[in-house]
């Protein structure tokens, strides 16, 4: 079981009282009518399923209930670093010292 | 009977003997036996029938590697186990064990005819026979090899025991509570950490407690041991818990411990619970395991007799049984010299010391042979002879690798050292990576991924001062990171015995290699041979050698046999043991049972079980009751002697003649408040919502983003800015939590608030002609005539002097209203209601008559009559898509070519030709009943009932096409006919004019 750390309580909490919520940073198109059936599809199912750093959602839903971001490095399970919705995508090179 | 026990020794309680029985046989143990240093003491080594060859076997080992000795324990009804470890299992009073895998008895076992022909049962044997033909596999092979496999009967009762859990966070977490463990613990525990010390033994001391000779800062061991052990129990920080597996090493440092509560008492305290769940979050973790010693590989190395040599010591010191009168050494590691030495200082000389090793350390050469022990250097065991107990042992002399001319020593016990392996299993959990050492022939920890150390003999280090030693400095280390200002004790030790040795692979013989039985997995009867065919047959990697062979897949997960494994498969291989690699080691570290998992979650506890405020009413006025969701909703209301096939029909006909009161108050409600609350709703729900007037409501489809129903209700406006939403029982979760995830990552910029008011308000429904007569005296501040409040209505008043929120709805097809109060006062309501229904023959109904009613009118349920993959079109309700509007959930999907494709699978009502049948739900719909099978699906029935209103029996179904089918027939094969039915592009098959709604 994770410790998970919630930007909005800024506490390390149990896996238990949060949700997944998929990856992250993939924001509703402003207009979907605009999109072409490929680029609608590319919304709805393309997902990155990466092997290591994975930008992903989380909702602390038997907690605060705010949905919040994360970077969680796929292999170990470690998180590098949980953000709050909205702020930009961090730097992964900054999180972990330039090394990759 | 000869007894076994030596009289003085050991740890036992010699004034305290202890009655047991075993296949219905009396013995007596004493109290600190386990079942198995009592079965010793009393002679008897026959304690199993191997899984596969049926074998017979003896105790191997002292403790929880032991891969033999698994017996059925039984403590009255409901209290059986299986598999239970002798060498783990504690003596008490009235113990009932019994033998596994045989039939007719423990001696005389018909399925040994399987060792005969052994050769059929090599590597991969399942794969191999069991191929053609394939209808034999269902019938035959299956049946067969399930009879004839397998070891403990699994029981048949329900489990009688309770079981907790508990969760716990420490400072230090020390595993092991052996020499290093100890250490450990005293050393982080003198410095105020807070320190958990668990250990799977029923008694703390790990190797301590075979080894009563070494002294300990001048003590001897016990006595330090019992000293440590004191200074422990005095400091309020540290906890020691004995019987307490640590079974899994989890993230972030969190550890999963099986504590065994009762098992060892002869009469546990009432209630008490059997066994508890610990999940433990330590800052560092201590893993002190120790390391498990390996048997050595070589043709009868399973008869019974033929036992690890540190486990005839462990027996001799730690319970004062001597393992036979006449026992032979064999090893290739110093560690069996002394229990060679502990046995003949015991009476229980060894007829000889054989040691593979050309030459071993010249004083243990000269102690033997002041003890008058023969010792053979160089010299292997190539064979064993004996039924049910060994009788001699085989060995031959090695020159250069060849195998030279054989020699038989009589013995009753032999006990063989192949070397020890580091316990590294907890550690393998955390995925740290391990690292061969080629010296110790032995994998230890390398790199790793927590906060972590390994100390003792889990890392290489043999002895008990070096494990003293470096458990203080792994203890003080741990104490150090968690902020404590830490000495690290220093311990002197005296007449310690560390010793080296080497690692085999399987033994040289000079008899034929095809016709050893030479073991390398007790439990799994997995042979040298079979892992060598295995390679033979081209399996490479050591986890296809494991599963083709299924060396070190039985419970014991290969303790003993995966390093002598991996050393065959790499000879096999020719590579070096690291370039094959090790398996992976998983948890539980040794079998747990399903009660320490469930915990609490069994019986009336397993799961929440949600009740409505008029749920006591149900229950005192007989209603059956069914689970929806997490809630318990009453089904149906059956009078005397009915059966739920007439109180529906009761139900049924009372609604549409006069009234029905139904509880609708699982109904998931969510409140949309705010001044975007409208562009919110128009947003989510495929409906329109701006045009729709105080006071009204709207059926709401709610979409995923993929086009497909996720859900509906009746949707209320209750101001410009308040929308009363409510969702199915079982989706009000997923719908808040759909609705939160849009408002806050996607539109954060829209002033809305959602909260959850299911459980905030009773919901009461009155349906039928008469509803309105029997709702309007109780109705205050609210007009409620058909005029002034139409169908589809919603406004607050005072209903029976409670503020209610009053909808005019119906899911019945009837004059129907729902009376919303705050949960305090629902039942109050529900039972004024009653009273003055009486009136009107008032019928309570439950969710079985809804579902019946509602199908009537072609109403769907979301869940039953959709499945994920149902579109709007498809289920009929295009016209609640709002064709003007811009975007909604789900709206850009519901134009991908797929979603307009020709075949989708449309709801249709069927009417079976036969007006009686009632189709089973879930069937499956053809075209062409004759066609060969398989046949072609057109789709299948998702909801069917008797309707007492048709007097005939309806459907509903998803056809593909099947709009365009209207009027046809088609066919629903069941096991004993196939029936007919045709189909209705309309499902509404009652009132389709909707004349009785605005009654």
């Amino acid at each position: 079981m994770l410790l998970i750390h919630c930007p909005y309580c800024e506490q390390d909490l149990p896996e238990l009282e949060f949700a997944y919520a998929g990856e992250a940073h993939i924001a509703r198109p402003e207009d979907p009518s605009r999109l072409s059936d490929e680029e609608w599809r590319d919304y709805l199912f393309i997902r990155s399923n990466a092997r290591g750093h994975h930008f992903e959602r989380w909702r602390h839903i038997n907690g605060c209930a705010r949905f919040f971001n994360a970077v969680r490095e796929t292999v170990s399970d470690r998180f590098l670093l949980t953000y709050k919705a909205g702020e930009p995508r961090p730097d992964i090179s900054s999180l972990t010292g330039g090394t990759e | 009977m000869t007894s076994f026990r030596l009289p003085n020794r050991g740890r036992v309680d010699h004034a305290r003997p202890i009655s047991f029985t075993f296949d219905g046989k009396a013995y007596t143990g004493l109290a600190g036996d386990t079942l198995a240093s009592a079965l010793l003491a009393n002679g008897v080594h026959l304690m199993g029938r191997s899984f596969k060859y049926h074998r017979p076997r003896g105790v191997v080992s002292a403790g929880s590697d032991e891969p033999n000795a698994l017996m059925g324990t039984r403590r009255g009804p409901g209290r059986f186990e299986p598999n239970t470890r002798a060498t783990v299992q504690e003596l008490r009073e009235g113990l009932e064990a019994t033998s596994q895998n045989r039939w007719p008895s423990l001696a005389f076992d018909i399925g040994a005819i399987n060792d005969r022909f052994g050769s059929l049962f090599s590597a991969g044997f399942y794969y191999k026979t069991f191929m053609w033909p394939r209808a034999f596999w269902d019938r035959v092979y299956e049946p067969v090899i399930r009879q004839a496999a397998g070891l403990g009967v699994s029981p048949t009762e329900p489990d009688a025991d309770r079981y907790a859990s508990r969760f716990a966070h420490t400072d230090v977490l020390v595993v092991g509570a052996g020499p290093a463990g100890l250490a450990a613990a005293l050393a982080a525990g003198r410095s105020g950490a807070e320190v958990m010390l668990v250990d799977e033994a029923s008694e703390p001391g790990g190797s301590l407690l075979s080894e009563p000779g070494v002294l300990i800062d001048g003590k001897g061991a016990w006595d330090w041991l019992a000293a440590a052990l004191a200074e422990l129990d005095r400091l309020p920080n540290v906890t020691v818990m004995p019987r307490t597996t640590a079974i899994g090493y989890y993230h972030q440092n969190l550890i999963g411990l099986a504590q065994r509560l009762t098992d060892h008492l002869a009469e546990p305290p009432e209630g008490a619970p059997r066994e508890r769940l610990w999940r433990v979050r330590a800052r560092e973790v201590v893993l002190a395991q120790g390391a498990l010693e390996k048997p050595l590989v070589f043709d009868g190395n399973d008869r019974p007799g033929v036992m690890l040599a540190g486990a005839a010591q462990t027996y001799l010191s730690r319970y004062g049984v001597k393992v036979g009168d006449r026992p032979v050494v064999v090893t290739s590691h110093d560690s069996a010299w002394h229990a060679a030495f502990d046995l003949a200082e015991a009476s229980a000389k060894p007829a000889a010391i054989v040691d593979i090793r050309p030459a071993v350390d010249a004083a243990l050469s000269e102690r033997a042979g002041s003890l008058g022990i023969e010792t053979l250097l160089g010299w292997s065991p190539t064979g064993t002879s004996g039924r049910l107990r060994v009788k001699s042992l085989r060995i031959n002399q090695l020159r250069d690798g060849r195998v030279g001319t054989a020699r038989t020593i009589a013995c009753d016990a032999v006990l063989m050292c192949g070397g020890w392996t580091p316990g590294l299993h907890l550690f393998s959990h955390t995925k740290g990576s391990l690292a061969w050492d080629d010296e110790l022939k032995a994998f230890l920890p390398g790199r790793k991924s927590e906060a972590v150390h390994i100390a003792g003999a889990g890392r290489g280090l043999w002895g008990i001062a070096s494990a003293l030693a470096d458990g203080a400095a792994a203890g003080a280390r741990a104490a150090r990171e968690t902020g404590r200002d830490v000495q690290e004790p220093a311990h002197a030790v005296t007449a310690d015995r560390t010793g080296t040795g080497v690692t085999a692979k399987d033994l040289p013989t000079d008899r034929n290699p095809a016709s050893a039985k030479a073991f390398v997995d007790y439990q799994n009867d997995v042979t040298a041979k079979d892992i060598r065919l295995a390679v033979r047959e081209g399996m490479r990697s050591i986890e296809h050698v494991k599963r083709y062979t299924t060396n070190g897949m039985a419970t014991d997960q290969g303790k003993m046999s995966n390093v002598n494994g991996l050393m065959i498969a790499a000879d096999a291989l020719g590579k070096a043991p690291p370039q094959v690699g090790l398996t992976t080691f998983r948890p539980p570290y040794s079998p747990t049972t399903f009660g320490t998992f469930a915990g609490y979650h069994q019986g009336a506890t397993f799961d929440v079980t949600r009740r409505t405020p008029i749920d006591p009413w149900a229950e005192a006025n007989g209603a059956v009751f069914e689970p929806v969701a997490l809630w318990r909703r009453a089904w149906y209301f059956p009078k005397l002697g009915e059966d739920m096939h007439a109180a529906v029909a009761r139900e049924c006909r009372a609604t549409r003649a006069s009234v029905g009161v139904f509880d609708a108050s699982t109904l998931g409600k969510i409140e949309v408040v705010g001044p975007d609350a409208v562009t919110f709703m128009e947003r989510m729900y495929t409906n329109p919502w701006a045009k729709l007037g105080v006071g009204r409501c709207r059926y709401g489809l709610l979409l995923g983003e993929d086009g497909f129903i996720r859900d509906d209700g009746v949707i209320g406006r209750l101001a410009e800015t308040r929308f009363h939403v409510t969702t199915t029982t079982g989706g009000a979760a997923r719908v808040l939590n759909m609705m939160e995830d849009y408002l806050q990552t996607d539109w954060p910029d829209l002033k809305v608030w959602l909260t959850s008011t299911t459980e905030q308000w009773a919901v009461v429904a009155l349906q039928g002609p008469n509803a309105r007569k029997l709702l309007e005296p109780f109705v205050e501040g609210l007009d409620i005539s058909d005029a002034a409040f139409p169908h589809m209505s919603v406004a607050e008043c005072t209903v029976a002097g409670f503020p209610a929120r009053l909808f005019r709805i119906s899911f019945t097809g009837e004059l129907g209203f729902e009376v919303n109060v705050p949960a305090r006062h629902g039942l109050a309501l529900w039972e004024r209601l009653w009273e003055e229904g009486r009136k009107y023959d008032i019928c309570p109904y439950g969710t079985e008559t809804m579902h019946v009613l509602r199908a009537e009118k072609g109403y769907i349920i979301v869940g039953q009559d959709t499945d994920g993959t149902v579109t709007p079109d498809d289920a009929g309700l295009s016209w609640a898509i709002g064709k003007k509007k811009p975007d909604f959930v789900g709206k850009r999907s519901l134009a991908r070519p797929d979603m307009v494709a020709k075949g989708r699978k449309q709801l249709v009502g069927l009417l079976t030709d036969d007006p009686k049948a009632v189709l089973q739900e879930g069937a499956q719909i053809v075209a062409d009943p004759n066609q060969p099978k398989p046949m072609t699906a057109l789709g299948h029935v998702t909801s069917s009932y008797w309707s007492e209103a048709l007097s005939r029996s309806i459907a509903m179904a998803v056809v593909a096409d099947g709009r365009e089918r209207d009027g046809q027939i088609v066919h629903i094969p069941m096991p004993d006919r196939t029936l007919s039915a045709r189909v209705t592009k309309s499902t509404v098959f009652y009132d389709p004019e909707n004349t009785r709604l605005s009654a």
